[in-house]
C-alpha cells in the first residue's frame, strides 16, 4: 500500500465528513442552548437548492453560498418562531419543517434538473504540491478549512468566551438563565439560525461542490446522520470533528474495501459506518457523569418564561 | 398595539378540540391560496385533496390500510417519549418486524393451517422487540444516547433487509430479482372487507390504542413511566427500577413496530420486498406528537398523515400537480397544528401599548402541553 | 366487529360504485383524448432513470398531441402504497398506465385483473397477464459499445463500474461492458464498487473516486445519479454516462452514454391502444427498434474508435452481432456460452454470474 494511496482515502475520508461536520457544528450551538432541531434535512435541501439556482443565474460560488446560508437561516428562523412563540414541540417541528423543506426545495429546483454549473477548482497553488501532506491537507475546495476553521471557533466560544456561557446557561436552564437577566429567547434565536445556516452551507457545500447538480432529496439522509453525530459527541466540539471524519472514513471504507475485492454482501458492508459510530459510542461513554457534563439538561423542552 | 400570549393556568378543554379546527382553517385557506397561486381552482383542489381519499369505501379501506402501521409505530414511540425515552428507531423496528416475518413465512411456505398466520406475526413481533433490546440494552448498560443508537440502527435494519432480500431470501424462481417468493393464503392477512384491502392488521392499530390507554392511565407501570418521564430523580427516589422501565418501553415499542412491519408484508403486499415501509416509523415520530401523546388523539393525528399522503397522490393524478407541492401542502398543515395546540395552554391578549417585561411572571407554571409536562 | 349484513351493504355500495365507473368510461366518446398514466419510482428531478421516464412522457404528447392526455405519478414506494396509486389511476379514467420500476409487478398485475379493459406496461418485469404487457430496453447493447469506447480510450487497462444493487439487470451491464472493452482491449479489466443505493450523488462520486484512486481511468455507472462523471471531471480522467447524455455534468470527461429512448415506445404503444391493435407482449427493444442509443462522443474520442464503434453499433442493429456471443468465460475460465452460441433473452435476463475480465467476487 503506498503513501498516494493513504493520502487518498484520507482525503475522501475528509470531503465525506465536511458536510456532516459543518452541519452537527450548527445542530451542536443549537442544542447546547437547548433547543432540538430536526428539521437539518429540510434546512439542508433548502441551502443546497438556493445555493444552485443563485450560483446558475450568477456565476459566483461565493454569492450562491451566501443565498445557502440565507436560506437554512430562513427556515431555521421559521422553526424559531414556531417553536418559541407559539410552544410548539420540537421535535415534531423540525419533522414537519423536514417535510416543507424536502418539498419546498423539490418545487423550487424543478426547472434546474438537468443543468449544471461549471466546475471551479479551489487548490490552494503552493502548498498543495507537497507531497502527501500536500494532498492530505490542502487539495481542498476552500469550505473544508471553512469547516475546521468553524469547529475551532466554536469550541473556543464555549470554552473561552462569556457568551458561550451564556448559550450553556441558556440550555442548562432557562429558568434560572433569565432570572439573571440573560435573554433565552435572543440567545435560542441566534443559537438557532446559527444551525440552520450552517445546514444551509452545508447543503450549499453537496449543490456547489461536491457534486455540483441540483437533484431532489440530494442530501440523502446526511441530516440524520449529523443529528446523531452531536449525540455521538455528546455536545463537544472536538467529538463532533472525530465523529464526522470517522462517519466519512468508515463509509470510504465502505467502497475501498470492495475495490480491494473483499467479497462480502455490499449491503453487509455497507452497515459499517452506522455500526462503528454506535461502538465507539458504546465505548466512550461509559462513564455516564462526563456525559451528564456536557449534555444541556433543557434539551428539547420548551421555555414559557416571559418575553 | 402588541398581542402577548398568557397562560392559562390549566388547559382548556375547548381550545385542545377547537384548535385542530382552526388549523385546518388555517391550512385551508393558505392552501387554497397556495393553489390559486399555481393555477388550480382552489375549491376543487381542496376537494381533491381532502375529500375526494374519503369519498367512497374503497378509499376509506384504503386510507385505513395506509394509517395502520403509522399508528401502531406512533403508539409505542408514545411510550417511549412519556418517558422521555427518545426512540428514532421505529423504523428499524418495523424493517425488523417485516424481515423476521417474512423468514417465518418463507421457512413455513408449504405449511398449511390456521396456526401459519399468528406464528408468523408472533416471529414479526420478535423482531422488533429484539431490534429494540439493542438500544435498551445499550442505554441501560453502557449509558448509549438512544437518540443515536436508534438513528443508526434504522440504517443498519434497512441494509440487512436489502441483504436478506437481494441474497438469501430472494425468490428462487424469481430471475434473481430482489423479492421473495408470493406469501400463500395462509400466510396473509385474511380481508375484513371484499373488494378492498382493509386486512385484519388495521384491527390490531385498534387494539394497540386501547391497550396503550389503558395502560397509560389505568395500570401502575404507566403511572411509573409518566412520573419517569416528568423527573426522572423523582422516579428515582421513588424507587422506580429505571432499567426495567427502559426495557420496558422499548420493548413493547419494538413489539409494536415490528406488527407493524410484518403486518405489511402479510398484508397489502403479500411478499417480502426492498421498500417494506416509505418512512412509517418517521412519520409515526411526528404523529404521535400532534396526537398529543394521547392515544386518541394519535390515531386521528394517524388518520390524517395518511389522509395527506393519499391526498397528494390525488392532486397528482387529478390535478397534474407535482408531489412536490403537495410537500409544500403538507408542511404547512403540521406547521400549523402545531402552533394552534398553542392555544390550549394559552389565551391571546392584546394590549394596547407594549408593556414592560414584567420579571414576576417568570413564575408561571408551564402548560401541560409540552411533553415534559405530561 | 363486522356483521354480515353491514358487509353485504358495502359489497353492494362496493359494486355499484366501480360499475358505475365502468358505464361512465364506456359513454365517453370516441375523440376523447386517450388518457396515458404514469408510475414513477423516483421524482421527475432525480436527473436519472425517472427523469429519463418523464422525457420520454413528453415526447409521446409532442408527437401525439391532441390524441392523449398523461398524468404521472411520483415518487411511489414499491410497496403497498403501489396497489392503490395504480388503482385510482385506473379509477381515473386512464387507459393505458405505464408502471417504470421493477417492484410493481405485482400490485400492476393485481390491479390488472380488476380492470381488464385498461392495458398497462410494466418496464423490466417478467410476469405477463392478458391486459399486462412488458418492456425494457436491450441497455446491454448500449453496454457493450460504450465497453468499446472505454477499451480503446483507458491507457491503465481499468475500468470503473459504480453498481447500485447486484440483481441481474446490473451484472448484465456490468459483463456487456466488460465484453465490450475486452473485444477490442483484450488487457482491460473492469473493476466493480457497489454503492448499496440507487441514488446517493455524493456516494456515487465517493465510489467513482476511490477507483480512480486505484488506477482506473474511465468510471461508468449503473446508479441514478450524475456524481461519477462529476468525480472524473474533477480527477482528470474519462467516464461513461448513463440513463441520459450527461455530458453537461463533465464536459471533458463524458466520452458518451447509453441512453434510453423510451419516447418511440411510448408513442407506439399509446397509438397501438388508440388504433385497438395493443396486445400484451414482451418488448425488449434494441438499437435496431431505437429504444436505446449513444450520447454523442466527447471530441477527445479519436476518429479511429468511432469507426469501430460506429460499426459495431450498425451490425448489433441489423443482428449480426451479438455481445452475449460464446464463447464467454466466467471469472474461473469455465466456459458459460459456447463458442458460436448466443445466450437466450431468459438466460440473460437471471444473470448471476460475472465474465472474464471483471475484478472481484460477486457478492453472495
Amino acid at each position: 500500500m503506498d503513501i498516494d494511496f493513504i493520502a487518498n482515502i484520507l482525503f475522501a475520508t475528509i470531503r465525506m465528513g465536511t458536510p456532516l461536520l459543518i452541519v452537527a457544528i450548527g445542530e451542536l450551538v443549537c442544542e447546547k442552548s437547548g433547543v432540538l432541531n430536526l428539521g437539518q434535512e429540510g434546512m439542508m435541501l433548502m441551502g443546497a437548492v438556493t445555493g444552485f439556482m443563485i450560483a446558475f443565474h450568477t456565476d459566483s460560488l461565493f454569492i450562491g453560498f451566501m443565498g445557502s446560508v440565507v436560506a437554512g437561516a430562513l427556515m431555521a428562523l421559521l422553526f424559531a418562531v414556531v417553536t418559541m412563540h407559539f410552544y410548539a414541540n420540537q421535535v415534531a417541528t423540525g419533522l414537519a419543517l423536514t417535510i416543507l423543506g424536502v418539498g419546498l426545495s423539490g418545487f423550487m429546483g424543478r426547472s434546474y434538473v438537468g443543468e449544471a454549473l461549471t466546475n471551479i477548482d479551489f487548490q490552494i497553488p503552493l502548498l498543495s504540491s507537497i507531497p502527501f501532506f500536500g494532498k492530505v491537507l490542502f487539495s481542498h475546495d476552500v469550505l473544508v478549512y471553512i469547516s475546521i476553521g468553524l469547529a475551532g471557533a466554536v469550541y473556543w466560544f464555549f470554552k473561552s468566551t462569556r457568551a458561550g456561557l451564556v448559550v450553556k446557561a441558556v440550555g442548562e436552564s432557562p429558568e434560572s438563565a433569565q432570572s439573571l437577566g440573560l435573554s433565552v429567547l435572543k440567545v435560542r434565536y441566534l443559537a438557532i439560525v446559527f444551525g440552520g445556516a450552517m445546514a444551509g452551507l452545508a447543503g450549499g457545500y453537496l449543490s456547489l461542490i461536491d457534486t455540483p447538480l441540483w437533484a431532489e432529496n440530494m442530501t440523502a439522509g446526511r441530516g440524520w446522520i449529523a443529528l446523531a453525530l452531536v449525540v455521538f459527541a455528546s455536545w463537544r466540539v472536538e467529538r463532533v470533528v472525530f465523529g464526522a471524519y470517522l462517519f466519512g472514513f468508515m463509509s470510504i471504507m465502505h467502497l475501498v474495501l470492495q475495490s480491494f475485492g473483499l467479497s462480502v454482501s455490499s449491503n453487509l458492508l455497507a452497515t459499517l459506518p452506522y455500526v462503528a459510530t454506535v461502538v465507539v459510542l458504546v465505548l466512550l461513554s461509559r462513564n455516564q457523569q462526563r456525559i451528564k457534563l456536557f449534555a444541556p439538561m433543557s434539551l428539547g423542552k420548551s421555555f414559557h418564561g416571559a418575553h | 398595539m402588541r398581542i402577548k400570549l398568557e397562560a392559562r393556568g390549566q388547559q382548556s378543554k375547548l381550545m385542545s378540540y377547537a384548535s385542530p379546527i382552526l388549523a385546518a382553517l388555517l391550512t385551508l385557506i393558505c392552501g387554497a391560496f397556495l393553489f390559486w397561486m399555481l393555477g388550480k381552482s382552489p375549491m376543487q383542489a381542496l376537494h381533491t385533496f381532502l375529500i375526494m381519499p374519503i369519498s367512497d369505501p374503497y378509499r376509506i379501506a384504503e386510507l385505513l390500510v395506509k394509517a395502520g402501521p403509522i399508528v401502531l409505530c406512533a403508539m409505542g414511540l408514545s411510550i417511549c417519549f412519556r418517558a422521555n425515552i427518545w426512540n428514532i428507531g421505529a423504523e428499524g423496528q418495523l424493517l425488523m418486524g417485516g424481515l423476521v416475518g417474512s423468514c417465518a413465512a418463507l421457512a413455513l411456505l408449504d405449511s398449511q393451517g390456521i396456526w401459519v398466520l399468528p406464528l408468523i406475526l408472533v416471529a414479526g413481533i420478535l423482531g422488533g422487540m429484539a431490534w429494540a433490546a439493542i438500544p435498551a440494552f445499550l442505554k441501560n448498560y453502557f449509558n448509549t444516547n438512544e437518540i443515536l443508537s436508534t438513528i443508526m440502527l434504522n440504517y443498519i435494519s434497512l441494509n440487512i433487509l436489502l441483504h436478506g432480500v437481494h441474497g438469501p431470501l430472494k425468490d428462487p424462481n424469481g430471475f434473481n430479482f430482489p423479492e421473495s417468493a408470493l406469501f400463500s393464503d395462509w400466510q396473509t392477512m385474511p380481508i375484513l372487507l371484499e373488494g378492498t384491502r382493509l386486512h385484519l392488521g388495521v384491527s390490531f392499530a385498534l387494539l394497540a390504542m386501547v391497550g396503550v390507554w389503558v395502560l397509560m392511565s389505568k395500570t401502575f407501570i404507566g403511572f411509573q413511566i409518566k412520573v419517569l418521564g416528568g423527573d426522572e430523580r423523582s422516579a428515582h427516589f421513588a424507587g422506580f427500577k429505571h432499567k426495567r422501565l427502559v426495557w420496558f418501553c422499548l420493548l413493547l415499542c419494538g413489539g409494536l413496530a415490528g406488527l407493524a412491519g410484518v403486518g405489511e408484508v402479510t398484508g397489502p403486499i403479500g411478499q417480502l420486498v426492498p421498500n417494506i415501509s416509505p418512512g412509517y416509523g418517521y412519520a409515526a415520530i411526528i404523529v404521535a406528537f400532534l396526537g398529543r401523546l394521547h392515544p386518541l388523539g394519535i390515531l386521528f393525528a394517524g388518520l390524517l398523515m395518511a389522509l395527506l399522503y393519499m391526498g397528494g397522490e390525488m392532486v397528482q393524478i387529478h390535478l397534474d400537480l407535482p408531489l412536490a407541492v403537495t410537500g409544500v401542502f403538507q408542511g404547512m398543515l403540521l406547521l400549523f397544528l402545531l402552533i394552534c395546540d398553542v392555544l390550549i395552554g394559552y389565551r391571546i391578549i392584546v394590549h394596547k401599548s407594549a408593556p414592560k417585561i414584567v420579571k414576576q411572571s417568570l413564575s408561571i407554571e408551564p402548560p401541560a402541553v409540552a411533553i415534559e409536562g405530561k | 366487529m363486522f356483521a354480515i349484513r353491514k358487509y353485504c351493504l358495502f359489497k353492494v355500495l362496493i359494486v355499484g360504485l366501480l360499475s358505475l365507473g365502468f358505464s361512465t368510461i364506456a359513454l365517453a366518446k370516441n375523440h376523447d383524448p386517450l388518457k396515458v398514466a404514469f408510475v414513477y419510482v423516483g421524482p421527475t428531478g432525480d436527473a436519472g432513470w425517472t427523469y429519463a421516464h418523464d422525457e420520454a412522457r413528453k415526447y409521446m404528447v409532442e408527437q401525439l398531441g391532441e390524441k392523449v392526455k398523461t398524468t404521472y405519478v411520483e415518487n411511489v414506494a414499491e410497496g403497498a402504497d403501489a396497489e392503490r396509486v395504480i388503482t385510482e389511476l385506473a379509477r381515473a379514467g386512464n387507459k393505458l398506465i405505464f408502471t417504470t420500476s421493477f417492484g410493481y409487478m405485482n400490485p400492476t398485475l393485481k390491479v390488472a385483473k380488476k380492470f381488464p379493459d385498461v392495458k398497462f406496461e410494466h418496464a423490466s418485469g417478467y410476469k405477463r397477464s392478458k391486459n399486462v404487457g412488458t418492456y425494457f430496453d436491450r441497455v446491454y447493447q448500449g453496454r457493450y459499445l460504450t465497453g468499446m469506447v472505454a477499451g480503446l480510450m483507458t491507457k491503465s487497462n481499468l475500468l470503473g463500474y459504480v453498481g447500485s444493487f447486484p440483481i441481474p439487470e446490473v451484472i448484465r451491464g456490468i459483463n456487456a461492458f466488460t465484453l465490450g472493452a475486452r473485444a477490442v482491449n483484450p488487457k482491460a479489466e473492469v473493476k466493480v464498487v457497489w454503492v448499496s443505493s440507487w441514488y446517493d450523488p455524493g456516494k456515487e462520486s465517493e465510489a467513482a473516486n476511490t477507483m480512480i484512486n486505484m488506477g482506473v481511468d474511465v468510471v461508468t455507472q449503473h446508479t441514478d445519479s450524475p456524481g461519477p462523471i462529476n468525480a472524473a471531471e474533477k480527477k482528470g480522467v474519462y467516464a461513461v454516462g448513463y440513463h441520459s447524455d450527461m455530458a453537461v455534468y463533465g464536459p471533458k470527461a463524458h466520452l458518451t452514454a447509453t441512453e434510453h429512448n423510451w419516447g418511440p415506445l411510448y408513442t407506439a404503444k399509446a397509438q397501438a391502444v388508440l388504433d385497438g391493435t395493443w396486445k400484451s407482449e414482451d418488448v425488449w427493444g434494441g438499437l435496431s427498434d431505437n429504444a436505446l442509443d449513444l450520447a454523442p462522443y466527447n471530441k477527445a474520442v479519436p476518429k479511429h474508435v468511432r469507426a469501430i464503434v460506429d460499426q459495431s453499433k450498425s451490425l448489433i442493429a441489423e443482428g449480426k452481432l451479438h455481445p452475449f456471443v460464446g464463447p464467454i468465460k466466467d471469472q474461473s475460465g469455465e466456459i458459460k456460452v459456447p463458442k458460436g452460441q448466443r445466450m437466450s433473452d431468459s438466460e440473460m435476463l437471471g444473470m448471476k454470474w460475472y465474465v472474464e475480465g471483471v475484478q472481484g467476487k460477486l457478492p453472495k
